[in-house]
């Protein structure tokens, strides 16, 4: 049987956070039965398409899914588990924003077999949380942290940013402190991307806000990565850490370009040589479902060539690189027989470094990787 | 049609200013002629190439064939012959006007006469036309037209009492202005016995005809079968087909002295039917030609390069397109450290050079890359030999050169007084020497400097409309060489010399030349890995520096939700970007770089 990954997405929040261009719909509560029936209506669709499949992780993501009615997350894995082969999954995460939790909810969470949560908490800096739009406080965080814990959850993320305005290198390594204090088990670090249609955006082209210059913004990530590594978390991923055995199952199948579907308005999918996406607003996808079609409002037929350029460029995004031997196996080519000359000049330029088993980024590749990836793209 | 008496005739063109209606006027000329009804006419239809209607100017000249029924009761052919409005093409304007026996000067209603009005106006003269003034434009409110009147009365010395007032854009008054033509414009004379005397005025070359040569027959008579013979070459070729140009090419019989029509006789290349030319009948020629032939020389020169993964072989092919309709392009292969294989082309002036850039990029979609342009110097060693310099690479070492020349042109700047400090300041800034300066009337001034090619050809002619919020005009044409102490500046990035960058200025200004190439150079070349040093230098002696500094990050932090489709796309983008860039090194310039030579930003 082969392996899938199923992406869910709920696009309701309690508000836009300040950054945020991800497709979410704040307070629109009117609207949620009528979306979930309608999910579950596409899961119909992929029934017979995905029967060849076993499901490895599911991964529920949004918006925040934490925001709407938990039962509503309930009838959704039911779903799953009774239409699709749940037998072997490993890995069942959720996304949650601290202010959106309490004890029944996650204890809920348990027992339908969530196994992972990923906590949008950014910044232990109260102000810095509130000056990005965000709802919560560090109060509100650590109390739901604690009933997470108490509830047995062994598997927890915490989402954080660097880079936001006003932020300097020490806010970022006394979040970072707190959140090792705490001994959450994967970290997500990210560096903030101004995303042309947020209110941020529009901020800071009016000169309203400030954003940490680029030396600065990288002492974040680089100082932020040595204290990660110093205190037994792998740097697996060019925004992510974990302890060992604690990888984001789900997450890594993008990075290998293994089979995922995405279910709900604006969700992703890559299965049979095709990336496909959904409507992203409720009157097409609801259009299409009505008459029994896959939502569907665009595809990329991927032919080998951008197929291995995609596992390379993926790929690349893990510490560890890829190894030319899985190359090899997927597509019965050498790697440096493709991709010799860019291969080369970026050993040379420094950004790549290759022995006979594997191909990564060095540090300075880190930073840099569009350079290379714009080399690797057909 | 084709019998129609000489007498009836009228050949004319339309002279102006830019802006000042001239395209629009003969529009509306076209179509109270009924020759297109106004659904058919595209704004502007003698303007055909995009580039010219787009720009709002004229290049390539071309004619068209009215019937009008005058108050007279008369039947009359008017031969509009539309000429290109810019400096650049001075020489394709006279020789247009000598096709005509009169001109309709357009003025505008609130700007008055311009150093273009004033300079078509005298190459009219030149050529005895009768000129009929029109004003344009009554419809603004800013329209003053009895006082544009006076001023064409003061400045050019011309009766413009009966000058029709018109709107050309509103269709006002149209009719005054056929009246005018035909009443004061004289008839062609005609003398169909003679043997054939018939003026090119302008050529193009059509992929099935071969070239199509517009002419105005002076003396005898042209048709199919003939045999002809161009009187600057002695090439001689048959006519295939003779006809006149109404909304399209219209075959006829022949074409009499007084006419004006197109001529077909399988020529393969436009360099034989140059404009200016005069063809005659090769069994029976004329004894002189017409006067005023001559070979037009290109005064601009630059490099023009494939951009990175352009094929040298496309940029010649498309090169050759361009000339085979374009007699006064001219280029010749050459090669650049910097920028491997391309040519060195020559251009009658910076618009024609801009224009001909443009055309690669728009008709033949080249991604192409043009150095500095540079004049010719004349250059004498100490050897004693004599060089001819357009590339400022091939210019010997300074202990080598024992002195040098770069040409000079008169120049006429025409300016509201209020703007005489501003033209002053920018004149002497370029090395200006003033002649002398004439009131027009009391708030308006024709200054007269001889300023050196090489100055007038870096954004001058920007400059100066700045700095008088568009009111000057300007017009020139080359006096002479003049000695000079010029010096090679020569551009390093990151250590490397990069010709296609290096520029010939004069002594004085190499300092500030220097350090304002690097300043641009800065802004232009994105960050790499390291840092890159950019550095002016005269010889080994380096005068201004600038850094880029290191590229820190370039990294998408984030995959959205498996969405690897959208970072395809940003990855893309920026692959895109890259295309539009020249590998000089280990650097990667952008195209605009190279033209940063070309700006002074003042």
């Amino acid at each position: 049987m082969k392996k899938l990954g199923i992406y869910i997405h709920i696009p309701f929040c309690s508000n836009k956070c300040y950054y945020c261009d991800f497709v979410s719909f704040p307070k629109f509560n009117s609207e949620m039965d009528k979306y979930i029936d309608y999910l579950l209506l596409e899961m119909e669709i992929y029934k017979k398409l995905l029967d060849e499949y076993t499901i490895k992780t599911i991964f529920i993501g949004g918006g925040t899914p934490s925001y709407i009615d938990e039962q509503i997350i309930v009838k959704i894995l039911e779903y799953i588990y009774k239409n699709f082969d749940a037998k072997k999954v490993e890995e069942i995460t959720i996304e949650a924003n601290p202010e959106t939790l309490n004890e029944d909810k996650i204890n809920l969470y348990k027992q339908i077999g969530i196994n992972r949560i990923s906590i949008g908490v950014q910044s232990l800096s109260d102000k810095l949380l509130n000056a990005v739009g965000r709802r919560h406080t560090t109060k509100d965080f650590l109390k739901s942290y604690d009933l997470i814990r108490k509830a047995e959850f062994d598997n927890v993320n915490i989402d954080l940013m660097f880079g936001l305005p006003n932020q300097t290198v020490d806010d970022c390594i006394e979040t970072l402190e707190e959140v090792i204090k705490l001994d959450v088990d994967h970290i997500s670090y990210y560096s903030l991307i101004l995303e042309e249609k947020t209110l941020m955006n529009r901020w800071y082209n009016k000169g309203k806000i400030v954003l940490p210059d680029e030396d600065i913004e990288r002492q974040m990530y680089h100082n932020g990565i040595n204290l990660l590594k110093s205190n037994g978390y792998k740097h697996y991923e060019i925004s992510n850490f974990a302890k060992e055995g604690f990888e984001c199952k789900h997450n890594l199948l993008y990075w290998q370009i293994e089979p995922y579907v995405g279910f709900g308005i604006s969700a992703h999918s890559n299965l049979n040589n095709k990336r496909f996406w959904n409507y992203k607003n409720f009157k097409d996808y609801y259009n299409m479902l009505d008459k029994r079609l896959a939502p569907v409002c665009g595809e990329e037929k991927i032919d080998k060539k951008m197929e291995m350029a995609e596992y390379l460029i993926m790929g690349l995004r893990l510490i560890d690189g890829i190894n030319k031997d899985e190359f090899r196996n997927r597509f019965n080519q050498n790697v440096e027989d493709i991709y010799y000359d860019t291969l080369i000049k970026h050993q040379e330029g420094g950004l790549l470094s290759i022995d006979d088993e594997r191909i990564n980024f060095t540090a300075k590749g880190l930073d840099l990787s569009n350079i290379v990836y714009v080399d690797l793209l057909p | 049609m084709q019998n129609m008496k000489s007498k009836n005739i009228r050949n004319f063109s339309i002279i102006a200013h830019i802006d000042h209606g001239k395209s629009t006027l003969a529009d509306r000329l076209i179509e109270k002629t009924g020759l297109l009804t106004s659904r058919e006419m595209h704004s502007q239809v003698l303007d055909s190439m995009d580039l010219e209607r787009e720009r709002g100017i004229t290049i390539k000249l071309k004619n068209v064939r009215l019937n009008y029924k005058a108050k007279d009761g008369e039947e009359y052919v008017l031969n509009l012959i539309d000429t290109p409005g810019h400096v650049d093409f001075n020489y394709e304007v006279s020789r247009s006007l000598a096709a005509c026996e009169g001109a309709l000067l357009v003025v505008d209603a609130s700007q008055g006469v311009e150093a273009q009005t004033l300079a078509n106006v005298y190459l009219a003269l030149e050529q005895d036309l009768e000129i009929v003034p029109i004003i344009n434009k009554v419809d603004l409110p800013s329209a003053r037209p009895e006082e544009v009147k006076q001023e064409i009365e003061d400045i050019i010395g011309i009766d413009a009492s009966q000058a029709p007032l018109v709107s050309a854009k509103k269709g006002l008054n149209i009719e005054a202005v056929f009246e005018e033509l035909v009443n004061k414009i004289p008839a062609p004379k005609s003398d169909d016995k003679a043997p054939l005397k018939a003026l090119i005025f302008d050529s193009y070359y059509d992929s099935y005809k071969g070239v199509v040569s517009y002419i105005r027959v002076f003396e005898g008579t042209i048709k199919p079968n003939m045999e002809i013979k161009m009187m600057s070459s002695n090439k001689h070729f048959e006519v295939t087909e003779v006809g006149i140009t109404t909304n399209k090419q219209i075959p006829v019989k022949q074409l009499n002295s007084g006419d004006v029509g197109y001529v077909v006789a399988s020529i393969k290349n436009v360099k034989d039917a140059r404009v200016g030319d005069t063809i005659t009948d090769y069994n029976n020629p004329t004894e002189t030609p017409l006067p005023g032939y001559k070979k037009v020389i290109p005064m601009v020169y630059c490099g023009i390069y494939p951009a990175e993964g352009e094929d040298f072989n496309t940029v010649r092919d498309a090169l050759e397109k361009l000339q085979v309709n374009d007699a006064s392009l001219v280029f010749e292969p050459e090669t650049s450290v910097a920028l491997g294989f391309g040519f060195r082309c020559g251009f009658l002036g910076l618009l024609h050079m801009e224009i001909i850039q443009e055309r690669l990029e728009r008709e033949f979609d080249l991604n192409i890359i043009t150095t500095a342009p540079s004049v010719i110097y004349n250059v004498k060693t100490s050897e004693g030999k004599i060089l001819s310099i357009q590339n400022p690479t091939n210019l010997p070492d300074q202990s080598e050169i024992e002195y040098m020349e770069e040409p000079i042109v008169s120049t006429s700047i025409m300016t509201p007084t209020d703007y005489v400090g501003a033209v002053m300041e920018l004149c002497q800034g370029r090395r200006g020497v003033f002649k002398n300066m004439e009131y027009l009337e009391e708030t308006r001034v024709t200054m007269y400097y001889e300023l050196p090619l090489n100055e007038v050809i870096y954004d001058f002619f920007d400059a100066l409309k700045s700095k008088t919020r568009g009111f000057a005009s300007l017009d020139y044409e080359l006096k002479g060489y003049k000695e000079s102490e010029l010096v090679r500046l020569d551009v390093l990035i990151n250590g490397e010399l990069v010709d296609a960058l290096s520029i010939i200025v004069h002594k004085d200004k190499a300092y500030e030349r220097g350090r304002k190439v690097v300043e641009k150079l800065k802004e232009e070349i994105p960050r790499h890995q390291f840092a890159i040093p950019i550095q002016a230098a005269i010889g080994s002696k380096i005068i201004a520096r600038e850094t880029v500094k290191a590229l820190r990050k370039d990294v998408l932090a984030k995959c959205y939700g498996g969405d690897i489709s959208r970072k395809k796309k940003l990855l893309e983008k920026q692959k895109e970007g890259k295309k539009r860039m020249r590998q000089i090194g280990s650097i990667e310039v952008p195209q605009q770089a190279f033209l940063a030579v070309l700006k002074y930003d003042e």
